[in-house]
């Protein structure tokens, strides 16, 4: 069995959450609204980021170019990612919500522009 | 000399959002000037997600949120002048700008909302020892550094400070490959949002000290590590805890000044605890005409409080230019016990809106107490709260009804168990 402290994030409450977990069962207390439960269970299972950062841009008014990922990757993927981000080159025009990297690292999700450079 | 019905000062989110408001209700010559090259403020640099939750139930990242609001004063042909500097404001509403196509021009407004932003204490602000070496940044030029320029700041970095921006930065700089040491906190506690400490500091191993300083700064021209010491409960340090951190960079994240010189340079009033200018329920500084919102007026953590509080300085600002000026009897609102300060500082109940959000900040961490309204000192508000924090703006509401039967003087918000 093993057992993690969180805080809760999903509110200004913060509670302090202990999640065990013993072979598929995993068990939060600490919590005092449902969030709490399903925040503490996907943090110790599958948690998940989404990443943000910036590519380099030619040809537009800006040398940078701020991206996301349009959804979340796993945690433990987010420096695969960033790699990724870091070799990437963008030429302008770009409009916000293009893709920039596709299924970026296996992930299933796209990095996508967050801003309009003409 | 010219004349427009409302002219903004700034091109942030506040400033655009007022100007939508105003705009919308009715106003044609609605005229924004911006010192930047480009709309959208602050948000142009922080590239990270969090904005727009309340508004658009979204995780927007701030060029995102920014590109929202840009794109309707491009729909709607709002004028905007970019890489014009307002240089003075006066009391009967002239504003002087500057940039390089037309010179020094000085127009007439209407009407006048301030929404200059705030910017970051500076390191000379918080007097610390030592030599000034390269590798010294606010936590918000180094933000702008990386983000919109694309420099490289450091590889080894102490953070001092945990307000959010320090916080964002510690996971940025990560990413980016360098190093982030540890992040110190004069006060007990953080003034940055749980979600971030969680999400920057933790996700990635980074301490967090709390009621330490850095008390001296190594290296003469390039940084080369930090002392850091414990303090007391009255914010001294305490011989004999003193540490050494080895860094190549030191960014500050100590707190936000609201940008007041010109409203200073007109005459407006301000409040000594915001140090933005004193506003009534229309948002009124005490100058008719010039009203303020967003960080100018008081530091928002949250964009979503921002753009609705400009939408209502833009629709109050428009009123007045049609005529309808904020007037009458006038109800002072005050702070007392762990509240620090009220936003409006003033409501005038014969002009007011049916009912008005009053905002405020707590001075220190309080559970399980409440939030008490008194109106000459009588008891008319009370709700419980489980958690209360400097670094999370709170609010209430006072409705015009209220004041059917008699006006009270004097409106106290305070904290009590
Ligand atoms: C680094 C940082 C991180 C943040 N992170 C978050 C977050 O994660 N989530 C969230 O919801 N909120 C966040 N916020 C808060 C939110 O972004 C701000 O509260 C908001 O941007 C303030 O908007 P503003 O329009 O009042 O100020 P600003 O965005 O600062 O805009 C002010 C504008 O006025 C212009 N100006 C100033 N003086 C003059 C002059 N004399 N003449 C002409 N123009 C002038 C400036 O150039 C600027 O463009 C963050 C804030 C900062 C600083
Ligand atoms: S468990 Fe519920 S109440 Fe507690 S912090 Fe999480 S969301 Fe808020």
């Amino acid at each position: 069995m093993q057992s993690y402290e969180l805080t809760c994030i999903q509110c200004p409450i913060g509670c302090a959450l202990t999640v065990t977990v013993d072979g598929d069962a995993v068990k939060v207390t600490g919590n005092t609204c449902p969030r709490g439960e399903a925040y503490g269970v996907k943090e110790v299972t599958a948690p998940s980021r989404t990443v943000t950062s910036t590519v380099a841009l030619t040809g537009g008014a800006l040398r940078r170019l701020p991206v996301r990922t349009a959804g979340d990757v796993p945690k433990a993927k987010i420096f695969e990612v960033m790699e990724q981000i870091k070799k990437t080159r963008v030429k302008a025009p770009v409009k916000l919500g293009d893709t920039v990297i596709e299924n970026v690292c296996g992930t299933g999700t796209d990095v996508i522009a967050t801003k309009t450079v003409k | 000399m010219t004349q427009h019905d409302i002219i903004i000062i700034g091109g942030g989110p506040a400033g655009l959002a007022a100007a939508i408001a105003a705009r919308k209700a009715g106003i044609g010559d609605v005229l924004i000037l911006e010192r930047d090259d480009k709309l959208g403020g602050i948000l142009n640099q922080c590239i990270h997600n969090g904005f727009g939750l309340h508004t658009f139930g979204a995780e927007l990242t701030g060029p995102e949120y920014a590109e929202r609001y840009s794109d309707q004063v491009e729909e709607l042909g709002i004028p905007y002048k970019l890489r014009t500097i307002v240089a003075d404001v006066s009391e009967n509403r002239e504003v002087t700008y500057v940039n390089s196509t037309e010179g020094v021009v000085t127009v007439k407004a209407g009407a006048i909302v301030l929404a200059m932003g705030c910017r970051e204490r500076p390191r000379g602000a918080l007097g610390l020892p030592g030599y000034r070496p390269a590798g010294i940044f606010t936590a918000g030029t180094a933000q702008r550094l990386m983000n919109v320029e694309g420099y490289s700041v450091g590889k080894k970095v102490f953070i001092l400070g945990s307000g959010d921006i320090g916080l964002i930065m510690a996971r940025r700089m990560t990413l980016e490959g360098a190093q982030v040491c540890c992040v110190a906190e004069l006060m007990p506690y953080s003034g940055g949002l749980n979600r971030n400490i969680v999400q920057c500091l933790r996700d990635f191993n980074i301490p967090l000290l709390l009621s330490h300083t850095v008390t001296k700064i190594h290296g003469k021209y390039r940084v080369e590590g930090v002392t850091v010491s414990q303090v007391d409960g009255n914010r001294r340090p305490i011989p004999g805890t003193e540490e050494f951190y080895e860094c190549d960079t030191l960014l500050l994240s100590c707190g936000l000044l609201p940008e007041n010189e010109l409203s200073r340079q007109a005459g407006v009033g301000i409040d000594r605890v915001t140090g933005g200018p004193v506003v009534d329920d229309s948002l009124m500084t005490d100058i008719p005409g010039v009203f303020a919102c967003g960080n100018v007026l008081h530091v928002h953590d949250l964009v979503d409080y921002v753009s609705e509080e400009a939408s209502r300085a833009g629709e109050h600002a428009a009123r007045f230019v049609k005529g309808s000026v904020p007037e009458g009897r006038e109800i002072r609102l005050e702070g007392s016990g762990g509240v620090r300060y009220t936003v409006p500082q003033l409501i005038r109940p014969d002009t007011m809106a049916d009912s008005v959000v009053v905002r405020f900040r707590v001075a220190d961490v309080y559970r399980d107490k409440s939030i008490a309204v008194y109106y000459d000192g009588v008891r008319v508000q009370k709700r419980k709260k489980r958690i209360m924090a400097p670094g999370e703006m709170e609010q209430i509401t006072i409705r015009k009804d209220g004041f059917a039967a008699s006006v009270p003087e004097k409106i106290t918000v305070t904290v009590e168990d």
